[in-house]
């Protein structure tokens, strides 16, 4: 081979977990059996859910889009096989929250019958934007566990030019072995998807890195990618969490991404092996995502393999066909052992991100560790990979200070889970840190409503006041009725001197608060016991409506803002019958 | 088939605290087994009283502020700074002494402020330095090493003389005691000798007090023993470091400073100033170095602020065994560096990836 | 002794100079405190911590050295804020004012509705649209969740639905105090509790 060796950076800290890769790469990948039924969530990547667009009792064949993109970071779903739509409605997925989200219950009617489809060799001659569109349709997401919709990251933009693209076949994680086996047996899909990035990215060189402890799928991607120019495979020795994009780019260009910005801004692009796969199919075959290669493995899995799975099939089933003994089961997690998440049920569906199954025992994980109190020994600094301060994060997050969480950073943190890992006290510090950026994205989100809510409420306030007003100059005008004069018209009103004055009388109203709201709690008794005597809403409205007491006075105790003058209050609640 | 659901990572370091400190107490050993080579059994009798004492202190108090007991005592942290303070302590300490020392350690050095991991000054460091000051006469009653010493004990006439005070027949404590090599050569420094006249008095001949200067590792006025026992901590030290246990930062930049420091006043002046070598191996400078300064709760965090935190460490030591009024210095240094850590960690923070440098 | 009185005399004259200057160019348009408090608070104008509306409260934290824990709808966020700002100790919530109850939005049962228009005057963020004698609705993105519709409703057709949470909008809570974590200093409201 002519391929010259690539020249490799460092990234700072980083650990070298025990790998448990070669359980599940003994024997070669295998078809799962097509399941009883398949669920598809619309919610499988970052961005809005797709929105269905088959109806229940429909027939779908293999390949057949079932739910459209909605918006521009969305992806479409498709069938993985032919069969009968029989449920559209809430199912658990997997998430960790373990909430439940609407999805499409396919029934397969195991003819597999692909849907009409046009295979399109020649690319080379097509618009990249036209080549995206296909990718779009075809409901293609980042494969590597993100899920991030692929065409947008196949699109440079207009003035950047991409220097890089960078083919993650890293794998860093433990347990995960579906790239190896994809590099191993299907190198040739992984090329030619390579070509079509490049051709969509007008990228000048492409370097597809796998880390040094999958020899076999570097032997097989090299073999593959002989002779073609721009294109080096770059043997990376093994370290996590080298296949994190910003830590592999600085390996492999030298390069930081800078901090809330995107690799693309540095003239890098990255995409996971599987990802360059799935456009391969869907450019040159013309098939949509329907499948990917699922790692099922952990102690509690006899056969620990690697299965080409629909998307939607239930994962018991897979387990299933792997020989797991279900009740070692202690805890499943979906995707790696370091940021995967635990499910919490064992029958959800395998969905676009779903890269690896485990299925661990209780001895496996070495659970019952108590979290002990920080030493502040500093190893979680030393294998940061980000060089954040893991500990001062810590603290700052347990104390919910949500703003000097900030100032240390938080939010360039990857929650790769290195800090946690090496801590000798045991504490779930990524967890701490995913409480804080949560923590301070609600309170960003309550800002934004109590802001709206402020301005609703003051321009209320002055709405009523204006109100007021006329109506004064009209009762004014009645009782003195003199020809033309300028006073009637309201001076210019500013809204917040009018919500101070509400206030102020609204303040000055706040002790009579106290003997209103008994009268309240009074006519809130009655109004049930009437309830109570007259179930037949109509016959009791008019009264409650009609009769000044009850209404009138619960009015004024709740609504603080409303007027201490009673009379005007109900010529207010008049007034308002007669705007409106 | 519901599962209780954890954050990730699901897989860890199969480390602990107690593991943690299992090491640094095994690390211990040949310095401990060349103490007691050259001085006796003290050291073990003072080890086991200090670890018992330690432990029900250490269980009393979490039993009063409602803590979980067992997993805090099983933690190993309050066995290593029971066996710190025995080892800085002088092998024929009445047992009161150590009992004294480790409660106060362990009760307000460490519980008061909040136990494990919150106390802001290094426990045995405030342990030797409350006896030091309050007992000064017991904490100075040194004993010469075996081979210059004109009798010696056996194990149980060590325990007996510690717990008991009772000696065998013919024997007083005044002839068992000696002052420390670094306490003599203060003493003899202050009266106006120079250094090598302090060595002829310690009985060594002109000769090879010549010969020794040389090589002065291997050195009478390093102590007799002094220099194995700094031997054995610094292969203990070693240790600690291939194994990551500690980082180098911390030893180095405390060894490195004292090094060069003494290096520059030696050479300035070598009739008044000790050797550099003389420095490292004597008193509590290798014991210090890798097992005292490096304990991360009090130290500064951040690898640059263990280097500034280490130079201190050795800047300090020299400064007051050489000036200061006490002949060796490396806990009131531990103590002076540990009050500044916090400020070292809030100014030497690492930049944050992808951050503009 | 002249030299000495001039000499002072021209240097107090430069540094009063050299002061009057630097206020008027550096002048800091600070917000007032009032604004800076009203800013923290969630904006329901539900009345619960006794005073008629947000900015109400904001002026006799302000002024009248209101307690900063009497808002259940803002809770342990707002109160830590408040604290931080104001560089008062964190209180836990004055169980007097009310419990922290998860957010809920109104929703009328329009069956129900006989559009009396009572609702609507009470609503504080006009979140309420209707007209007399036709049923009412909720503009659920302006809903506060402040309750105050509730109660001057005449056929008790309002009720306040629990907003759901989803896959967008749920975040990782808190970690569990674990066995050997010290129990106090966790939360610094329960630590001065």
């Amino acid at each position: 081979m002519s391929m010259a060796p690539v020249k490799l950076w460092d990234f700072h800290g980083g650990i070298h977990p025990e790998q448990n890769k070669l359980q599940s790469t003994t024997e070669p990948s295998a078809l799962a059996q097509l399941p009883k039924k398949l669920v598809l969530p619309l919610h499988q990547h970052i961005g809005e859910a797709a929105e269905p667009i088959v109806e229940i009792g429909d027939t779908v064949l293999k390949g057949q889009k079932i739910a459209n993109a909605n918006g521009y970071v969305s992806a479409p779903v498709h069938a993985p096989t032919s069969g009968k739509i029989i449920d559209i409605s809430e199912h658990p997925i997997p998430h960790p929250s373990g909430l439940s989200a609407l999805a499409i219950v396919i029934e397969p009617d195991g003819r597999d019958a692909w849907v009409e489809y046009t295979p399109d060799q020649d690319y080379s001659e097509k618009n990249p934007s036209h080549l995206r569109n296909i990718i779009r349709e075809a409901g293609i997401v980042g494969l590597g566990g993100a899920g991030f919709p692929s065409f947008i990251k196949l699109n440079p933009g207009s003035q950047k030019k991409i220097k890089t693209l960078i083919l993650n076949g890293v794998e860093c994680e433990p347990y995960i072995t579906c790239d190896d086996m994809l590099m191993r047996e299907d190198a040739h899909s992984i090329i030619e998807g390579v070509h079509i990035m490049r051709h969509a990215l007008q990228a000048e060189e492409c370097v597809i890195a796998i880390e040094d402890n999958k020899p076999e799928a570097y032997e097989s991607i090299c073999k593959a990618a002989a002779g073609i120019a721009g294109l080096r495979v770059a043997l990376v020795p093994t370290r996590y969490p080298q296949g994190s994009e910003k830590q592999l780019v600085q390996v492999i260009t030298g390069k930081e991404v800078p901090s809330n910005g995107l690799a693309l801004h540095i003239g890098v692009v990255c995409h996971n092996v599987a990802t360059a796969a799935a456009i391969y199919r869907a450019i040159h075959l013309g098939q949509p995502l329907i499948s990917r290669m699922v790692t099922i493995t952990g102690q509690a899995v006899k056969q620990p393999r690697n299965l080409e799975v629909l998307i939607g099939t239930p994962m018991d089933e897979l387990l299933q066909q792997c020989g797991a003994e279900f009740d070692q089961i202690e805890r499943l997690v979906m995707g790696g052992p370091m940021m995967g998440f635990a499910l919490h049920e064992i029958n959800l569906p395998v969905i676009k991100t779903t890269n690896c199954i485990i299925a661990a025992t209780r001895e496996e994980l070495g659970l019952d560790r108590p979290a002990m109190p920080c030493i502040r020994c500093g190893a979680c600094a030393d294998v940061c990979p980000v060089k954040l301060l893991p500990q001062q994060l810590y603290w700052h997050a347990r104390a919910k200070e949500l703003d000097k969480v900030q100032e240390y950073d938080l939010f360039d943190c990857i929650e790769c889970g290195c800090c946690s890992y090496v801590c000798p006290s045991n504490i779930p510090l990524v967890q701490y840190y995913r409480f804080a950026k949560g923590a301070i994205w609600t309170q960003e989100q309550e800002h934004k409503k109590s802001d709206q809510a402020r301005e609703r409420h003051e321009f209320r306030l002055m709405r009523i006041e204006r109100e007021k007003r006329e109506r004064e100059a009209k009762r004014a005008k009645k009782k003195a009725p003199r020809p033309k004069t300028d006073t009637a018209k309201p001076p210019p009103v500013d809204g917040a001197q009018m919500a101070d004055k509400m206030r102020q009388e609204a303040m000055a109203q706040r002790d009579s608060a106290e003997a209103a709201r008994k009268t309240e709690i009074q006519a809130a008794l009655a109004r049930v016991q009437a309830k109570k005597k007259d179930a037949a809403p109509k016959t009791d409205a008019p009264v409650a409506a009609n009769s000044p007491t009850p209404a009138a006075a619960s009015t004024q105790a709740s609504t603080p803002t409303s007027d201490s003058d009673s009379s005007a209050d109900t010529a207010t609640h008049k007034d308002h019958e007669q705007s409106q | 088939m519901p599962f209780n659901a954890p954050t990730s990572p699901h897989q860890l370091a199969p480390t602990s605290i107690t593991r943690v400190m299992m090491l640094v107490i095994l690390a211990l050993i040949p310095g401990i087994a060349a103490y007691v080579w050259f001085f006796g059994w003290g050291v073990v009798v003072n080890i086991c009283i200090a670890v018992v004492t330690a432990l029900s202190c250490e269980a009393l108090i979490l039993k009063l502020r409602q803590r979980p007991v067992l997993p805090f005592l099983s933690d190993g942290s309050a066995v290593l700074t029971a066996v710190l303070i025995a080892l800085t302590l002088p092998p024929l300490s009445p047992w009161w002494i150590t009992v004294i020392g480790v409660a106060f350690a362990i009760i307000i050095a460490k519980q008061l402020y909040g136990g494990l991991g919150y106390n802001p000054f290094n426990p045995a460091m405030v342990g030797y330095v409350m006896l030091l000051i309050s007992f000064p006469r017991e904490m100075t009653s040194w004993i010469p090493p075996n081979e210059l010493a004109d009798s010696s004990l056996g194990f149980i006439d060590t325990a007996m003389f510690i717990l008991f005070s009772t000696l065998p027949d013919g024997i007083s404590f005044d002839a068992l005691t000696e002052a420390t090599p670094l306490d003599s050569l203060k003493t003899h420094l202050a009266l106006g000798n120079t250094v090598d006249e302090v060595r002829a008095q310690l009985g060594l001949d002109a000769e090879a007090s010549r010969v020794l200067s040389v090589i002065p590792i291997f050195g009478a006025i390093g102590g007799k023993g002094w220099e194995w026992i700094g031997g054995g901590f610094l292969l203990g030290g070693l240790w600690l470091i291939y194994t990551k246990v500690i980082s180098w930062h911390i030893p180095v930049a405390m060894l490195g400073s004292l090094l060069a420091i003494s290096a520059l006043f030696y050479l300035i002046d070598p009739a008044h100033f000790a050797t550099p070598m003389f420095h490292l191996f004597s008193g509590a400078a290798m014991l210090g170095a890798f097992f005292i300064a490096t304990d991360p709760v009090t130290a500064a965090s951040s690898n640059r602020g263990k280097i500034i935190y280490g130079c201190g460490i050795g800047l300090f030591t020299y400064i007051i065994r050489t000036w200061g009024g006490y002949p060796d210095a490396v806990a009131f240094a531990v103590l002076l560096m540990n009050m500044c850590a916090p400020l070292i960690d809030h100014y030497f923070k690492s930049s944050v990836f992808g951050h503009k440098k | 002794m002249l030299t000495a009185i001039l000499v002072l005399s021209a240097l107090s004259l430069v540094f009063g100079l050299i002061l009057g200057f630097a206020a008027v160019r550096f002048k800091v348009e600070g917000d007032p405190l009032v604004e800076q408090i009203d800013a923290q608070l969630p904006q329901t104008q539900c009345g619960q911590c006794g005073y008629p509306g947000c900015r109400p409260y904001a002026e006799a934290i302000a002024n009248e050295g209101a307690e900063i824990n009497q808002c259940p709808p803002g809770g342990e966020v707002t109160i830590i804020a408040l604290a931080d700002l104001l560089d008062r100790e964190p209180l836990p919530l004055n169980p007097e004012n009310g419990a922290i109850k998860p957010k809920t939005v109104a929703f009328i049962d329009e069956q129900t509705c006989i559009g009396c228009t009572l609702c609507i005057q009470a609503c504080p963020v006009d979140a309420i649209l209707g007209a007399a004698k036709q049923m009412h609705t909720i503009i659920e993105s302006e809903c506060t969740g402040c309750d105050l519709c509730l109660p001057p409703c005449p056929v008790d057709c309002i009720e306040m639905v629990e907003i759901k949470q989803d896959m967008l909008t749920w975040k990782w809570p808190y970690p569990e105090k674990p066995i050997a974590q010290k129990s106090t200093p966790d939360n610094p409201l329960e630590a001065s509790a």
